[in-house]
């Protein structure tokens, strides 16, 4: 039955009808409303058999999920940005041992300069610590990953990371359906840990490794996530029949048969640009779009089948690898190796700015145009860079970048350093 | 778990422990004890650690009825013992990094509460480093929170799984690999390094021991002891470090024995935050007799000597000595509040 929520509440909903048995984490915002419930959910009695543990920082909050996963227990966290990199240690550790955890992250930009608004720069600088992540086109399908990250997590004994756009998901209030409890009790089987601390069958977990088998280890962690490829599409298919609606898989393809200009892009962004998509198609130009469902593990296949028959892949990207530009469109480049599509990297809606349709919509009639370099900033405000590069090559001591631009924005009022 | 072991012990309280009421006797006097550690692991001649680990461990799993979950910090005792795939530990051991012993144990303690599992206990252990320094936030966190975890700290004075660096455990005067006694400088600064032990205390939670390997049945009663409270425990034990603190590796428990008898190390133990007994000293001796069976202090013998710096650690120990009522002639030691023993402190009440 949907219901008008908030994309927080709805989150919390799902996950305590996952019958978490311990909740850890540390406020960080945007992810504070998903705690905040499951807390009162735990508070109240309607979760029941769930330990709230309000840990220290994240770091803790991701250490006492390796503890109770190990120990067999459902274990769930969630975070953000400063906090999910603060856990950057933990996230590797936890991968490394194998345990299912699942987390929430509420996407948001990493300082400095400090900002709490929406990209991807978090999750993105945690791509490679061996987690599953998944990201949320919109609150329903951020509720629907939830219960599907569980099974996956479980399933294969790997950690998975659902990732939904900060404010502009979590804050967003819409009509939502959470899927009752007899409903999810009936898609998601009992944690059965493939190892857990007992002292009827003692074993140790997390023994040192040398190099003799470091290499085979670690590849296991690779091999899981290749295998994922396979899972991740079966459990969103089985979770289709059963809930009647699609969400989750590799990736979604929409109106990109026979496009010439494809965007690749991953999160929340897809509902305006599916919209620019059906406005351009309706003037009879052939663009089309792929939301990245899963970015870890990586979909080649996939995407080189729906990209291949494209002249042109534009990626845009939420976060910025500082000194190359591109990090999705770096994998995105992979999956293309050997076709002659053009490819397209494009940084956009970093800290929060908005990707509106105007902006894409000049996006791809630049594109169309044949004038979109490899590298662009959507957006950009250059006379602003212009302006602060001319400061710092007057010498002298200009003072800092962020204070700088804000008072030539005239943002701030303070004057000269 | 418990195959019965030839009983090898001797010039220990073990062996009186077979003239003492059954009750009375030490855990490793019993061929039935857990062996939590078995033989095979990779320690140094004349560890303290290993020592202390086994000890504490026996008598943990003893109280517990050998229902016990541990969760180790990175640092020597995980590297020499769980050398993959071969692991020294007979009960359920997780390993996760450095600095998060304590919560991990937290996450263990969550798990078993919300299973329902009341059968199970739990210990975190760590180093000195993983303890007082990189872990020292999941400690405080643990301990507020009032999980039901045993936290027991193997202090070894410094980082010697790294080769021998300074930690906030290292007294002064010590050369460690970054306190080197070079340019005027005699080794570790004075006035640094943090009681790890009366934060404990400062955190109200219901037990905090001090005790070394020279005295294992002492500690032994503590562990049993603190296994007798539920909540935030800690025990901190004075483990000699041959390698790291340059002693002959027979002198392991002499040397943690001078440590104490010098009164460098005070043992003791506190209940809800204040001092309810002390180990007096037996046989006092001065610091120089402890220092100098220690290539770490070495440079404090040398050619005329550093009487400044000796006389610096005497009033150490001496500070020590009236604060705890470590004498036979000191005033009653029960009942010191934290306030107390931080009143007579070098910097005075904070």
């Amino acid at each position: 039955m949907r219901k008008q929520l908030e994309g927080s509440q709805a989150v919390a909903q799902a996950v305590a009808r996952c019958r978490p048995e311990v909740v850890c984490a540390y406020p960080i915002t945007p992810q504070t409303h998903i705690v905040e419930a499951l807390s009162r959910l735990a508070l109240s009695g309607e979760l029941e058999r769930c330990e709230v543990v309000n840990v220290e920082s994240e770091f803790a909050a991701m250490s006492v999920a390796i503890g109770a996963s190990a120990t067999g227990a459902r274990a769930y966290t969630a975070t953000a940005s400063q906090g999910l990199l603060f856990m950057a240690e933990v996230l590797f550790n936890a991968s490394g041992l194998g345990l299912p955890i699942v987390m929430t992250c509420a996407n948001r930009a990493v300082g400095s300069p400090i900002n709490i608004w929406n990209d991807h720069s978090d999750s993105m600088a945690m791509r490679d610590c061996g987690w599953i992540q998944l990201y949320a086109s919109d609150n329903q399908e951020a509720v629907d990953l939830h219960i599907q990250a569980f099974r996956i997590a479980e399933a294969l004994s790997t950690p998975v990371m659902v990732c939904m756009d900060g404010f502009v998901l979590t804050h967003a209030f819409e009509p939502l359906d959470v899927p009752s409890q007899e409903q999810v009790d009936g898609f998601l089987p009992g944690y059965e840990p493939r190892q857990v601390l007992d002292p009827d069958d003692p074993m140790t977990i997390g023994a040192m490794v040398g190099p003799e088998a470091f290499t085979e280890v670690r590849y296991l962690a690779h091999a899981k996530q290749i295998e994922a490829l396979d899972f991740i599409p079966q459990v969103a298919e089985e979770f289709r029949e059963r809930f009647g609606r699609a969400s989750g898989g590799l990736l979604d393809s929409y109106r990109s048969e026979g496009a010439e200009t494809v965007v690749v892009a991953l999160g929340s962004v897809l509902g305006t640009l599916a919209e620019v998509v059906d406005e351009l198609r309706d003037q009879g130009v052939a663009v089309g779009a792929v939301a990245l469902k899963a970015f870890r593990p990586f979909p080649l296949e996939e995407l080189r089948g729906v990209l291949g028959g494209a002249q042109r892949v534009i990626v845009l990207e939420r976060a910025l690898a500082v000194g190359i530009g591109g990090i999705v469109s770096s994998d995105v480049r992979t999956a293309l190796a050997g076709l002659s599509v053009e490819a397209h990297t494009v940084i956009a809606g970093l800290g929060g700015r908005a990707i509106t349709r105007r902006s894409l919509h000049a996006l791809l009639a630049q594109a169309l145009a044949g004038q979109l370099p490899e590298l662009h900033f959507l957006d950009l405000r250059t006379d602003v860079i212009e302006r602060e590069l001319e400061r710092t090559r007057d010498g002298g001591r200009p003072g800092p970048h962020a204070e700088s631009i804000l008072r030539d924005l005239r943002i701030v009022a303070s004057g000269p350093v | 778990m418990s195959t019965p072991l030839p009983f090898y012990q001797t010039g220990t309280f073990a062996v009186g422990g077979r003239l003492l009421d059954e009750d009375d006797r030490a855990v490793q006097s019993d061929p039935e004890r857990s062996n939590a550690i078995t033989k095979g692991h990779r320690a140094c001649q004349g560890c303290g650690e290993a020592l202390g680990a086994r000890v504490v461990l026996d008598a943990a799993l003893r109280a517990a009825d050998g229902r016990l979950v541990a969760a180790n910090a990175t640092g020597c005792l995980e590297v020499f013992s769980t050398p993959y795939p071969e692991s020294s530990w007979r009960l359920p051991w997780i390993h996760s990094l450095f600095a998060n012993a304590p919560a991990v144990a937290t996450g263990v303690a969550a798990a078993l509460r919300a299973k329902g599992r009341t059968d199970i206990r739990v210990v975190g252990q760590g180093g000195d480093g993983g303890t007082v320094d990189i872990g020292f936030a999941c400690l405080s966190g643990m301990f507020e929170r009032g999980d039901d975890v045993l936290y027991v700290c193997y202090d070894n004075q410094g980082y010697m799984n790294t080769g021998v660096q300074r930690s906030g455990a290292t007294p002064p005067a010590a050369r460690t690999a970054t306190t080197e006694p070079l340019g005027g400088h005699s080794g570790n600064s004075f006035g640094q390094g943090k009681s790890a032990p009366l934060i404990a205390m400062a955190h109200e939670i219901p037990y905090v021991a001090t005790a070394t390997v020279a005295d294992l049945r002492d500690l032994e009663q503590k562990v049993t002891r603190a296994m007798s409270f539920h909540g935030p425990r800690y025990i901190h034990v004075l483990v000699p470090c041959p390698l790291g603190w340059g002693s002959a590796t027979g002198e392991t428990i002499l040397i943690a024995r001078l440590a104490k008898e010098s009164g460098l190390f005070p043992v003791f133990e506190a209940v809800e935050g204040r001092i309810t007994s002390v180990a007096r000293i037996r046989h006092k001796v001065a610091v120089e007799e402890y220092l100098r069976r220690q290539k770490r202090f070495a440079h404090l013998f040398a050619g005329d000597g550093r009487p400044d710096v000796l006389a610096r650690l005497q009033t150490l120990a001496n500070r020590n000595i009236e604060r705890y009522g470590l004498l036979d002639d000191a005033d009653e030691p029960t009942d010191i509040g934290l306030l107390d023993a931080l009143a007579t402190s070098e910097r005075g009440p904070v």
